[in-house]
């Protein structure tokens, strides 16, 4: 069944988005989006006020009425009504997790990942072995009111006392939740299965206690999908029924209603297996930064909370310090004026760069940012140790630091960046440069931006299990996702491995779609962006004997690229990105480079 | 006429102020409604559940879990003191007796015999809250607390660090563009709120507190210098749980900047009344900002209470201040707000408006305006 149009919105803690996907002429195409302020703080206190804002600047803009007497007209008619509604949320703080684990780096690391990739914030990783006293971590609890708790530990079959331990402690500490008195607060017990009656036991009474599979059945492998579904769950039972208007809203939509980064998750999960690629994509707040990856078929997603362009600015700052936040800004400033410009920043949020010069430094340390949040990333992107090697006592308690992250840029596909220091970049070739700067890919590797941070909507579309129209809302899901959602920004081809300045680090002939032909020669440490559309190109890259493209040092590569609004850029720069210390050369590097991609007006 | 969505800082000669003042948990309120308060009036209080600590009894003993009850010489709801022998194993032959004492005096909450352990709970620690500022319990909130209105001189800062405060406030510079320096606080600012102009210095802050001044007002601070007063890098702006002597509220910003005249003048005119602030801000959803709270004389309370709450936007002849480089601190008055977007130096695409500061006009980012909520 074709579904002629479909209503979207994605209830933000400041805004609330909406739009409207529509089947013209054979294909679903974003149409028309609306944007107002969020109502679930007073004096509105109720979700649905701005839902209905939002839509009515949807329905302005596009003349289809969606809205009779303050509900959503379903299912659609020539003029009228849309077929399907769904919505995302992150309003009022998003879901915040508590979780804990016997060994913090197994089961709480497991507990973490099983709680991030549902999209909710993680406050803390209770442990049995994370160096706090228990009034110590009864005291944490305590202050912490989160939204729900994840308690795992032992597999199954296995020792039961410290597991116990743990729900003791949660028992102690008498956790209340953060919105409402007047419930119980959820638990989920995801743990050694030997143990559920005792857990039942001790915290039955306490708390809305719900018992699922192990999420460490046995040390080898993780079972995180039991978890997760319930964590969905109970957010849309318990903490949405607590916020103000949510149970309209609910009401409302056609599939549960997912919070915001779960519903990017899945999207960047679908995309990866359909087309059999690997994927980052990254979501640059105010306040935090949001990293998805894809490797190995594995999903895994991090929250860098402090890591952010406004309210946690000043952090980025803190964590990456000063001389590395000043080493991208491509003029001499006074350290205390700059650190004062920055705590400006963050104490006035909203304000935007006027001058050349405030763009330089926000796109420093944005680029920062991101490197902090993808370096942290790439920490807790790891593979589950003894897998394929026989495991010893040691390494199974130092998972994080012995297992190896899967997170590998030579194999990275598509790198995709949203949020509004990078999708509302004054030039695309920033958003570009900032991508390449923080990430630094190696090899061939795509890049897009999500120009209005469609991926949430489309996330939860491409999770509608309706049977009538289940299978057409992925179809659309994936088809706006290509076509409206990314813009792509071209490809990145960086060659890897030892040479010298001056040296010819590879050479490239291209067959451009319009049939030219390009033959370009690259020295080290030389950025390179050659125009070109988003539309095949067929490559042949030849590195030198010591550079690798992807296919082994000194071994060629034949293949298709694409370009896009930047183009393809060569970049021959090293691995980790080498800026000159000397104050001077290190002007002339980053004029150079920002100059070859035609990053900023000319001063 | 055009008009846009500007946030603002308040800065009210009159404003009737509410206050919830309510317990972290539930608990008996002091007050009914009506009732006049003072600062420091105790408004509720109750026991926050005591401190818990657990006792590994079987690992102590070298008992299987299971077989705790057979050693334990206290149950579930028993009161024992500190040094209390809480379980003894039989020994041998009644010899060698090894046993547990309690490590702190409480109650016996739980015993478990599949971890072995057991948890006592100290006593309740009382917990009372004050009104925080003198005023009339306008709601009682049963079981949890009240709400105090008071009729104020109401100004809010843009940052600040340290929690509620209170006492006489003192104006101690002359202009709103000078200095507060190290040499004009003395040993008779101690309990005093004192307002300086246009910066602190990070060691005039410091002797500030060495005098135990209860509350600075200041234009500006150096973000740079907060590091060494709270001991770590403030990252990310939530503040107000600090534990410091001296409360700091920073009306402008970062750096050395006058302290707007309006803010000035207000303060400048209640010299010598009893006045309550607050450091606490939070600049996410849900905004806190540092706060200034001046109880007005009977007196003082102007006869027309409008107040400019109502007004939203910025507007032709609004009075706003510019919060970003390269205008930062300025002030000026809306000229007009033109609709279409305008290309920045920075190429950023953005509505605008012309300012008018000094004779000369300048066209600012709108979300790079602050408005000046006064009267």
């Amino acid at each position: 069944m074709v579904l002629k149009s479909i209503l979207a919105t994605d209830c933000g803690s400041t805004t609330t988005k909406a739009v409207l996907i529509e089947h013209v002429s054979g294909e679903y195409r974003l149409t028309y989006r609306g944007e107002a302020p969020t109502t679930v703080e007073a004096p509105f206190e109720d979700v649905t006020r701005g839902v209905l804002n939002a839509v009515m600047e949807v329905e302005e803009l596009s003349g289809r009425k969606i809205i009779d007497n303050d509900k959503i007209i379903s299912p659609a008619s020539e003029t009228s009504g849309v077929d399907i509604y769904i919505s995302t949320s992150s309003a009022g703080g998003g879901l915040q997790m508590m979780v804990a684990g016997v060994v913090k780096s197994m089961s709480g690391e497991s507990a973490e990942r099983a709680a991030l990739g549902a999209g909710s914030i993680v406050m803390d990783i209770i442990a049995s072995n994370d160096g706090r006293l228990p009034h110590e971590k009864i005291k944490r609890i305590r202050e912490l009111r989160p939204d729900m708790i994840l308690l795992s530990g032992g597999i199954d079959g296995g020792t039961i006392s410290h597991v116990v331990e743990l729900a003791e402690i949660l028992a102690a500490a008498n956790p209340q939740p953060r919105l409402g008195q007047d419930y119980k607060l959820p638990v989920i017990y995801a743990g050694n299965n030997k143990a559920q009656a005792d857990i039942r036991e001790t915290l039955g009474e306490m708390v809305d206690l719900d018992i699922v599979e192990n999420i460490r059945p046995v040390l080898e492998r993780e079972n995180l999908e039991p978890s997760r579904d319930k964590i969905h769950d109970l957010f849309m039972e318990h903490v949405m029924q607590q916020a103000p208007g949510y149970k309209k809203l609910m009401s409302w939509t056609d599939a549960p209603i997912m919070p915001t980064p779960g519903a990017v998750g899945s999207l960047i999960e679908m995309i990866a297996e359909k087309e059999d690629i690997t994927v980052v994509g990254v979501d640059i707040g105010g306040a935090t930064t949001d990293i998805f990856s894809v490797f190995q078929g594995k999903f895994n997603r991090t929250v860098s909370a402090n890591l952010g362009m406004s309210y946690s600015i000043c952090n980025v700052l803190a964590e990456s310090g000063l001389d590395n936040v000043l080493r991208w800004v491509p003029f001499d400033i006074d350290r205390r004026e700059l650190t004062n410009r920055i705590g400006n920043k963050m104490i006035r949020p909203t304000t935007v760069p006027q001058s050349l010069e405030e763009l330089f430094i926000e796109q420093s340390i944005a680029r920062e940012a991101l490197r902090l949040s993808f370096k942290q990333h790439k920490e807790f992107a790891v593979g589950l140790k003894g897998v394929q090697k026989e495991r010893t006592i040691s390494d199974a308690f130092d998972q994080t630091t012995s297992g190896e992250s899967l997170v590998n840029m030579m194999d990275l596909d598509l790198l995709v960046g949203s949020g509004g220091v990078l999708s509302h970049a004054p030039r695309r070739q920033q958003s570009a440069k900032m991508l390449i700067d923080s990430f630094m890919p190696e090899g061939i590797t795509q890049l897009a931006v999500d120009s209005i941070f469609m991926m949430p909507q489309l996330g939860v579309l491409a999770h509608v299990d309706k049977k009538e129209f289940g299978e057409e809302a992925r179809k659309a899901a994936l088809e706006v996702f290509h076509k409206d959602c990314l813009i792509r920004l071209g490809t990145c081809i960086t060659p890897v491995g030892r040479s010298k300045a001056g040296d010819v680090v590879m050479t490239a002939e291209l067959e451009m779609p319009d049939g030219d032909k390009i033959e370009q020669q690259l020295v080290k440490d030389q950025i390179i962006k050659i125009d070109a559309p988003y539309e095949p190109i067929s490559a042949f890259l030849k590195p030198a004997k010591n550079m690798d493209i992807g296919a082994g040092a000194g071994e060629e590569v034949k293949t298709d690229i694409y370009g896009g609004t930047v183009g393809i850029i060569f970049d021959c720069r090293d691995r980790p990105i080498n800026i000159p210390s000397d104050p001077e050369k290190r002007l002339e590097s980053l004029r150079s480079w920002s100059s070859a991609l035609n990053e900023y007006p000319k001063e | 006429m055009a008009h846009a969505y500007t946030p603002g800082l308040k800065v009210l000669h009159y404003s009737n102020v509410k206050k919830d003042r309510t317990l972290p948990i539930k608990g008996q309120v002091n007050k009914k409604k009506g009732d006049l308060v003072n600062a420091n009036d105790v408004v509720a209080k109750t026991d926050l559940p005591g401190n818990v600590s657990m006792v590994k009894v079987a690992n102590l003993l070298n008992i299987a879990p299971s077989d705790i009850s057979d050693i334990l010489m206290v149950k579930e709801g028993d009161s024992v003191n500190k040094g209390d022998m809480i379980a003894q194993t039989d020994g041998l032959f009644g010899l060698f007796k090894s046993d547990v004492r309690a490590p702190v005096s409480g109650t016996i909450e739980s015993v478990s015999d599949v971890t072995g352990q057991i948890v006592m709970r100290e006593a309740p620690i009382p917990v009372e809250v004050d009104a925080y500022v003198g005023g009339v319990v306008s709601e009682v909130i049963e079981n949890e607390g009240v709400t105090i209105s008071s009729e104020a001189a109401y100004v809010q800062g843009i940052f600040g660090i340290g929690g509620e405060s209170r006492g006489v406030l003192e104006v101690i510079t002359n202009e709103r563009g000078d200095e507060l320096l190290i040499d004009s606080i003395n040993e008779s600012h101690t309990g005093k709120i004192i307002v300086g102009g246009s910066f602190i210095s990070l060691e005039a802050f410091k002797k500030a507190i060495d005098l135990n001044v209860e509350g600075i007002v200041i234009g500006g601070f150096n973000y740079f210098d907060l590091e060494d007063v709270l001991g770590y890098t403030l990252g990310v702006a939530i503040t107000g749980t600090e534990d410091l002597v001296t409360s700091l509220i920073v009306t402008e910003g970062y750096g050395n900047i006058k302290m707007s005249e309006r803010t000035f003048d207000l303060l400048k005119n209640h010299n010598g009344d009893f006045v309550s602030v607050n450091g606490a801000t939070q600049i996410r959803a849900g905004v806190i900002r540092p706060e200034i709270i001046i109880p007005l004389d009977k007196k003082k309370i102007p006869e027309d209470k409008n107040q400019t709450e109502g007004i939203l936007g910025i507007q032709q002849g609004s009075l706003v201040r510019i919060i970003r480089a390269p205008y930062f601190g300025k002030i000026g008055e809306v000229l007009d707000l033109p609709s279409e977007l305008q290309k920045m130096e920075s190429e950023t695409m953005v509505r605008v408006a012309n300012v008018q500061i000094n004779d000369e006009t300048f066209i600012v980012p709108r979300s790079n305006l602050e408005m000046l909520e006064t009267y």
